[in-house]
């Protein structure tokens, strides 16, 4: 459809704030009678200006989802999203869409679970259709040490407020009756269902950030990459150098994740982060087969279907540090191997698509939202490979840190300065060894 | 991936186990160690990194690889010293 389409590369001319149209059954009647000839561009491309009160480096969904929120909530409409190539052409454009609040740890709860509340009012909030979709995700267990790590997760999500059943293999049977239950090595056991978790439409979500903090006065410049800090005697943070020119702000925010470290090396500043590609797949549409997400506990592999039909899945990232956005073939046969293992009737569905992202991978497998040490210069970086769930808390947060100087209270446990202190968030309990996250 | 062992010649990079970064010195005291421990220069471009020969002559070896590309530049034994 037109109207979800923008022409990339091509500046607007200058359109009046507040173009937008309202989506709506009446404005989609009365453009079909029109042939869908009158859509307008959902959001303007902007041509950067002298300063800003706040640059946002980045215009993928954390990026814009900061940048709306600090329109829309905190009243800060002099803003410009910084984008090196197009908006949600990075990791937004790259993830498998799951979207799920299943955490275990006081510092992680809160705040996914609150991401999953922003999600469940995203599209009336910003009247754009994210497609999404609370179709259930359901984590399987193979043994029954498992089982034990399941219940203990469930309980600790309930404790938290968030919905989670432990099922019994029957149980099971009923949501995903073609899985291999009685494979010889890893039989199925039961499972952790969050049936609130789901699935949102990536781009939509993208597009939808993008063009409410557009209507509310936020500069979106594509085509700018971000090529040094401007700083102050004091060594305060004033502005940025782009491939556009020099841009002053009063406060920039970094949302790259994936390229945290190079930004941030920029102002002479090391992160605990390694990138590392994750590589993603998606088949042949098929009719509907698979009702929600599926992730094999035995290995890694999670999966679901797409509106359109294709099954999407990925597993584990490929270990090694890389800014190549592609993997290699051992982690393809890999993933593909946990989808036989767990339900051998995809093994004759065709691959259509694979490819790869950079992940911000934190040393303890947890986000990083906060101040840096650097005066003017603040950071949202180290989402690991959990960081579409998060993007609607994650800009909700930042927009808050960044017009506030304070954290917001499901945040406060993202600081960059934990590694030193000690106050480790590690889900998974592999220690500073970001591949094993 | 391939990884020219200095052992054994070049092998698929599926038999070894990475590491990472090559050039991180244990500091002699605790102030420096939070930072060796947490913080990476991460970079983008070549890099040297330990990996270790697990499926093959299990020696832990030092790669110079472009973080770009994933080419492959050069491997040593990290005995012999990158530091």
């Amino acid at each position: 459809m037109k109207g979800y389409c923008r022409y990339f590369g091509r500046e607007a001319t200058a359109q009046p704030l507040g173009f937008m149209t309202h989506f709506s059954i009446l404005s989609l009647a009365r453009n079909a009678l029109s042939r869908h000839s009158g859509w307008q561009p959902t959001w303007r491309d902007a041509v950067p200006k002298d300063g800003y009160d706040v640059i946002i480096i980045g215009g993928g969904g954390h990026g814009l989802a900061t940048a709306y929120y600090l329109a829309a909530v905190h009243g800060i409409t002099n803003v410009a999203v910084l984008e090196k190539g197009w908006i949600g052409g990075g990791n937004a454009g790259r993830n498998t869409t799951i979207i799920r609040s299943n955490y275990l740890l006081p510092g992680n709860a809160p705040f996914y679970e609150w991401s999953m509340k922003l999600w469940e009012g995203l599209e009336q909030e910003l009247n754009y259709n994210a497609m999404v979709s609370q179709r259930g995700v359901l984590n399987l267990v193979h043994s029954d040490a498992q089982r034990d790590a399941a219940a203990r997760r469930g309980n600790g999500m309930r404790l938290h407020g968030v919905d989670a059943e432990l099922l019994d293999v029957d149980g099971v049977r009923k949501l995903a009756p073609f899985l291999d239950f009685d494979q010889a090595r890893f039989p199925i056991m039961g499972g952790l269902h969050q049936p609130r978790g789901g699935t949102a439409r990536h781009d939509a979500v993208v597009w939808g950030f993008a063009r409410g903090a557009s209507d509310r006065g936020v500069d979106i410049v594509q085509n700018c990459e971000v090529r040094g800090f401007l700083r102050d005697a004091t060594g305060t943070v004033v502005g940025v150098e782009t491939s556009r020119g020099l841009i002053r702000a009063g406060k920039v925010g970094m949302a790259v994740a994936g390229n945290s470290s190079r930004i941030a090396a920029l102002a002479d500043l090391r992160l605990p982060i390694e990138s590392h590609v994750l590589q993603a797949f998606v088949s042949e549409g098929l009719k509907p087969v698979i009702p929600g997400v599926i992730t094999f506990g035995a290995g890694h592999f999670y999966i679901s279907q797409s509106d359109k039909g294709g099954l999407v899945f990925g597993g584990d990232i490929d270990g090694y540090n890389s800014y190549a956005q592609r993997g290699n073939l051992p982690v393809v046969e890999d993933v593909c191997e946990g989808g036989m293992a767990v339900m051998p009737m995809i093994g004759r569905v065709r691959l259509l698509r694979s490819w790869g992202g950079i992940m911000d991978m934190s040393m303890d497998g947890s986000p990083i939202i906060d101040r840096t040490p650097i005066d003017g210069l603040y950071l949202n970086a180290g989402w690991c490979y959990g960081g579409f769930k998060a993007t609607p808390a994650s800009g909700r947060c930042f927009a808050h840190l960044l017009a506030t100087d304070r954290a917001h209270e499901t945040a406060a446990a993202y600081r960059l300065d934990r590694f030193r202190t000690g106050h480790l968030i590690d889900e998974k309990g592999q220690g500073a060894q970001p591949n094993l996250h | 991936m391939r990884i020219d062992c200095p052992y054994c010649g070049e092998r698929d990079a599926q038999e070894f186990v990475y590491r990472g970064d090559a050039s991180l010195m244990r500091p002699e005291s605790e102030d420096g160690m939070a930072d060796y421990v947490y913080l990476r220069d991460n970079l983008a471009g070549p890099m040297t990194e330990h990996w270790y020969h697990a499926q093959g002559c299990r020696t832990w070896i030092a790669v110079t690889r472009d973080t770009t590309t994933h080419a492959m530049l050069g491997a040593i034994f990290a005995r012999d010293g990158v530091r």
